[in-house]
């Protein structure tokens, strides 16, 4: 029975993540940004097994040493292999950035949704939005960095303590865009027909909200989500860059930057190969967020 | 419209106040001592009279309301004093940095000019290349010259300014010899002259660095939205109109088209403007400008809690100052939008 119907039908029904893909296609930057994109995952991930080096090993008869085959990126001033630390770094990098990207779309959908679909919330939602856009985001990010890292790092431990700070404050100051937009388009989706015909059987709104109107606004949060990862890897960096981040023994791409500064007229490739990184990085991920734009963007697909 | 913008300076006024409770508050929960740089020796009893001669002996809601009647007050009525040489100040006291121990107002306008010099610089570029570059762009969709432009505003647009100002380093005064007409200087003199032609020479050339990193950074962001805003207005029926009636290509795009992509422009400046002074802290870090963000760092990493909320509440009010402008603006140049 079951054969006789997929014969009948030759080709099966066409999801609509295959039109994205398609239309994702077409756009060469977001296609090289993905290849890119997942190149770093892949050093970052398997880049401990392809080079076993210890980015923590001091070997000060081997300091400042340059390119070979033993440290294929040379060696800093205690002699650890710069190579190990990039792969080491771009783990904390990326995990920093991921982090605080889901964190930071979990609020502003959040305070999105809440907003857009209870009118009573909207208001006072708004109001708080509108604050946070006002704060001046930079120094309240240092001065949060700089007053908690004490205590956080005396209960978690200095890697897990930092991690923890940087990826609240890089969310606490960053969700408004995202809450905004999804706000927008909650209130429009809102007033569609599939909405009222779920509220007339007597829906419960908490369903309504997970069931109707999360998948439709999906889109723009991803796209938000992507654009969210380059912000929070900037700021983590930025952070770092000026000596705010991780200590040195957790390296992140902005602190072997900050690390490389002193000995730049020495050795300016100590600094070249982490903004390397890190531009490749960012590049590739607003790239891939220039290409789901257009992909998501019904008006565009198709044509 | 006018109803609209004093109903928006209303509400900006209890935000400000807001907004300087908050950062009050987050300062007052530091860990940090004001006293833990002076010396051991001092007996405990002078160290609790020294803290009481700095006003920490006080709850801190009396000594955020001190503060918020300094800034508010004060200092205009010392600005004031000094302007137009009366005395109405006579006597009262200012706020008062804790590490220097001098007015928190007067480090600032000793740094002030050297931020403004050079991010306003960088800014003013960024814009004068941002705008041409969008309208070519925009006209010549797709074009070479428009896929070199869409490239180089992504890489300004993705690439952060320690980056940029990094590599810039690298190119111009590392791997440049000292000796060429080249190279730059990568450390800011503050204590330069400008009173010859050699002098304002090396002046000129102590900017080029940093005043390149920051107009790359606006250049690409401002060219972004010219861009856009010029190809969603070529495509009106006005300028299918301006054409039929026989206008010039050029009359058509710099005169109707241009006006109008304007407006969003206008607006999205007005908004990066308070940028040049938040922003600017690591351009100033990087370059070792002495201005007001290199000041903010400093006194970030002294525990110095006077000239951190001070500097910062004037971050915010700049921000809510030209947000509000911005507003204002866009309905001034745009009579389609109406706010009530």
């Amino acid at each position: 029975m079951t054969d006789a119907t997929a014969t009948r039908r030759p080709r099966a029904p066409r999801n609509q993540w295959w039109d994205v893909w398609d239309q994702f296609k077409t756009h060469k930057g977001a296609l090289f940004g993905s290849v890119v994109f997942v190149l770093t995952l892949a050093l970052v991930l398997f880049g401990p097994w392809l080079w076993d080096a210890d980015p923590r090993l001091t070997n000060i008869r081997a300091r400042n040493q340059g390119m070979s085959w033993a440290h294929p990126f040379g060696t800093d001033q205690l002699g650890r292999d710069i190579f190990a630390r990039i792969i080491a770094g771009g783990k904390t990098t990326l995990a920093v950035g991921m982090a605080a990207m889901v964190l930071s779309m979990i609020l502003g959908t959040l305070v999105g949704v809440l907003s857009g679909f209870f009118k009573r919330l909207d208001g006072p939602l708004m109001r708080l939005t509108d604050l946070f856009l006002a704060l001046p985001l930079l120094p309240l990010l240092l001065l949060m960095v700089m007053l908690f890292r004490e205590p956080l790092v005396l209960s978690f431990g200095p890697e897990t303590g930092i991690f923890l700070l940087i990826v609240t404050a890089i969310a606490i100051t960053s969700w408004m865009n995202t809450a905004r937009i999804v706000r927008g388009e909650v209130l429009s989706i809102k007033e569609r027909e599939f909405v009222l015909a779920a509220r007339s059987i007597g829906t419960p709104p908490r369903r309504i909200i997970t069931r109707h109107i999360l998948p439709s606004i999906l889109s723009p949060i991803m796209v938000s989500a992507t654009l969210g990862i380059a912000n929070a890897v900037i700021t983590e960096s930025a952070l770092s860059f000026l000596g705010l981040g991780f200590p040195p023994d957790f390296p992140t791409w902005g602190r072997l930057l900050q690390d490389g500064m002193p000995y730049i007229n020495l050795y300016p490739s100590r600094v070249l190969w982490p903004a390397l990184a890190l531009s490749a990085l960012v590049l590739s991920v607003n790239y891939i967020g220039d290409g789901l734009r257009d992909a998501l963007d019904p008006r565009i697909r198709g044509r | 419209m006018l109803t609209f913008a004093i109903r928006r300076i209303l509400t900006a006024i209890p935000t400000l106040i807001f907004i300087s409770l908050v950062l009050f508050l987050v300062l007052e929960a530091a860990p940090g001592d004001p006293l833990a740089d002076m010396p051991l020796t001092i007996p405990p009893e002078v160290r609790e009279k020294i803290r009481l001669a700095m006003g920490l002996g006080e709850p801190w809601y009396v000594r955020y309301v001190l503060w918020l009647n300094n800034f508010f007050v004060t200092e205009p009525l010392y600005w004031f004093d000094r302007t137009f040489d009366t005395a109405f100040a006579e006597g009262r006291q200012r706020i008062l940095s804790y590490q220097t121990r001098s007015p928190v107002f007067d480090t600032i306008a000793e740094r002030l000019p050297q931020t403004l010099l050079v991010v306003g610089s960088g800014m003013l570029i960024g814009i004068l290349i941002a705008l041409p570059i969008g309208v070519i762009s925009a006209y010549r969709q797709y074009s070479w010259f428009d896929q070199l432009g869409t490239f180089i505003s992504m890489i300004g647009f993705s690439i952060p300014t320690f980056v940029t100002g990094v590599v810039l380093i690298v190119i111009f005064a590392v791997w440049i010899p000292n000796s060429s007409p080249f190279w730059l200087p990568t450390i800011f003199d503050t204590s330069l002259k400008v009173t010859d032609w050699d002098s304002f020479v090396t002046q000129i050339r102590q900017m080029i660095l940093p005043v390149t990193v920051l107009a790359l950074y606006y250049a690409a962001q401002i060219s972004r939205y010219m861009r856009s805003a010029m190809l969603d207005n070529l495509g009106q029926d006005y300028v299918r109109t301006a054409r039929a009636k026989g206008m010039t290509e050029s009359v058509v795009v710099l005169i109707h088209v241009l006006r109008n992509s304007m407006i969003p422009v206008v607006t999205v400046i007005t908004l990066l403007i308070p940028g040049v002074f938040t922003g600017a802290i690591i351009t100033e870090t990087i370059f070792k400008v002495n201005g007001i963000g290199q000041q903010l760092l400093l006194s970030l990493q002294g525990n110095d809690a006077p000239m951190v909320l001070t500097i910062t509440f004037i971050f915010a009010v700049l921000i809510v100052t030209f947000n509000l402008i911005a507003d204002v603006l866009y309905g001034l140049l745009d009579p389609r939008i109406r706010y009530d």
